[in-house]
């Protein structure tokens, strides 16, 4: 589990995020939405310690260690050019090196399944600079997943997938989570896509919970209306809440 | 193969078998008449072997201290001239000759030298430029340049000692013996030990603060460890050899080129490359214009310049 208890962020201004309280439960999917700016990234951010934060970020009681506990998937990661693939999903195992150890067997392991979940071995030794948008985002899931931690914090995993990969790669992400009770959160701006796999949803905006529940419960257009402006549509066939736009209503 | 080419080429002829018979004679439990007369081997063991060793050392912890900025600035240029840490490192160094202190002085006073050069390069290039790459080699020229005047102006304040700083300046290996060995030695164990086990997480540093931190890495102790053993490097060669430029970024690059990109690899064979390399550039710059050397500092600039500009050309197309 990962739990966030008064936490609030700021810039050097007013907070840009919180304070809020939310709490995840192991095995549990939540995923984070809202506009543009509503502070998403940044709680993630401060989950890892990446930017300073008040108020607490623990898993229940027990501080997180750096990387061993929760694996985070930034939005915009940094691909070195002439890494390999390979190289960089080895990456992820460096929280359970040590300070200067060197990879085992059992991180190779790791790596290897990571690269095959993701159907990545065909490409593990190409420059990351050689991949499509669509490769590099998935190499970049696999060194999340290889750190082997029970919170995966993931920022638009799938924002350069088409959706096709973007189907096969949230239902990796679920397997994972149901056969090894990995906790996710996911901050996605695909609406519908968010409402599929998550169990639950949170709506934040200008840095505040402003709905939190079920896919139905959050994907109303009142409530999407109020917070991206008009000219969304929600429609259900059955299948859950598919959110659509409407230039009619928008004008 | 280098060593054994720089152990024999000289102007004084010695036959190679009986080279070869001397240096066993030396091993434990050998007993080898090498044939050699005491002239020989004396050229051999005081002159020429400690030559060798130190060429081999410098080499190694120049391209050591090379790797080592170039993975914790992020940025495939930097070097330890390029950065100005040598040029720190060598008023350091001028400051103790011309105050008429000890030999074993210069290491540790080259060094603070050093490390106040690599900081104002960081903190100049950072309010200059942002971070980009260019910026902090233009810092590094400017402290270079800075460290230098101060140089100049100190060495004609001290005109008696001029023409020994002024030899050393250009960098040379000329007239070590073991006891030079000696005192560079601790420091390039030291400095090299460090860099070595920290070749995992520079590839760790490659993915930028934000996920290197993501990952457990402590980002600022491992800049400012990698940082201390660079420039202690940078500054035992220094304090020894003079000024050699370019080793730091012809090594790395040509390890990176034959092997591959990722640290683990770059460090590790930077130590074979940079020794092999300095050692075959010693012996071109005494048997180039024979029997006249040149300083060694002019065949590395000579190979390194043009070598610099092909490493900032690619790195220009690749971004």
């Amino acid at each position: 589990m990962i739990d966030w208890r008064e936490v609030s962020v700021s810039f050097g201004g007013p907070p840009v995020v919180g304070p809020l309280s939310l709490t995840v439960v192991d095995g549990e999917w939540l995923g984070l939405i809202g506009p543009n700016g509503a502070g998403k990234s940044t709680l993630l951010k401060a989950a890892v310690g990446v930017v300073e934060h008040t108020g607490a970020i623990d898993l229940g009681g027990r501080a997180s260690r750096a990387g061993l506990d929760i694996a985070w998937m930034p939005q915009r990661p940094h691909l070195p050019d002439e890494m390999t693939v390979t190289d960089y999903v080895l990456l992820g195992r460096t929280p359970h090196l040590g300070r200067f150890g060197t990879e085992r067997g059992r991180d190779l392991d790791s790596v290897q399944r990571s690269l095959e979940r993701l159907d990545l071995v065909e490409l593990s030794g190409r420059a990351l600079a050689t991949l499509s948008g669509g490769e590099a985002q998935r190499a970049v899931l696999a060194r999340a997943l290889a750190q082997e931690a029970p919170v995966l914090l993931l920022d638009e995993p799938t924002s350069n997938l088409d959706i096709g990969h973007a189907l096969d790669v949230l239902e990796i992400i679920d397997g994972l989570r149901k056969h090894e009770g990995l906790t996710v959160v996911t901050a996605l701006h695909d609406l519908t896509l968010a409402g599929r796999f998550a169990d639950r949803l949170v709506l934040l905006a200008e840095g505040k919970v402003v709905s939190d529940g079920g896919p139905r419960e959050v994907l109303t257009e009142e409530h999407l209306e109020a917070h991206y402006g008009a000219g969304i549509r929600v429609v259900d066939n059955g299948d859950g809440p598919t959110v659509i736009p409407s230039r009619k209503r928008r004008v | 193969m280098i060593l054994i080419a720089g152990v024999l080429v000289g102007s004084v002829v010695i036959d190679p078998t009986r080279v070869l018979k001397a240096l066993l004679d030396r091993l434990p439990f050998i007993s080898l008449a090498s044939g050699l007369t005491e002239v020989q081997e004396r050229v051999l063991f005081e002159i020429r072997l400690p030559r060798v060793v130190m060429g081999g050392i410098v080499g190694s912890i120049l391209a050591l201290a090379g790797a080592g900025y170039q993975g914790v600035f992020r940025n495939p240029l930097a070097d330890p001239y390029l950065l100005g840490v040598a040029a720190g490192a060598g008023l350091g160094a001028t400051f103790v000759i011309g105050a008429g202190g000890g030999s074993a002085l210069i290491p540790p006073v080259a060094f603070v030298g050093g490390l106040v050069a690599v900081l104002a390069t960081y903190a100049l290039g950072r309010t200059v430029g942002g971070r980009t790459m260019t910026s902090l080699i233009l810092a590094g020229v400017a402290v270079a340049a800075f460290a230098t005047a101060i140089q100049t102006f100190l060495l004609q304040r001290n005109y008696e000692t001029l023409r020994e700083v002024y030899s050393w300046i250009l960098g040379r290996l000329v007239t070590v013996g073991w006891s030079e060995v000696v005192i560079l030695l601790p420091y390039a164990l030291v400095a090299g030990a460090v860099l070595v086990l920290y070749r995992r997480l520079l590839d760790v540093l490659a993915l930028g603060d934000d996920e290197a931190a993501g990952l457990g890495v402590d980002v600022l102790r491992v800049r400012r460890t990698v940082v201390l053993a660079a420039t202690l490097a940078t500054a035992a060669a220094v304090s020894v050899s003079g000024l050699i430029g370019f080793v730091g970024i012809i090594v790395p690059h040509t390890v990176r080129l034959l092997t591959g990109w990722s640290y683990r690899l770059v460090i590790p064979l930077s130590i074979f490359y940079g020794a092999s390399f300095l050692i075959l550039a010693d012996l071109i710059a005494r048997t180039a214009v024979a029997p006249a050397e040149l300083p060694i500092g002019v065949i590395t600039a000579f190979l390194g310049a043009p070598f610099f500009v092909i490493v900032l050309r690619t790195v220009r197309g690749s971004t």
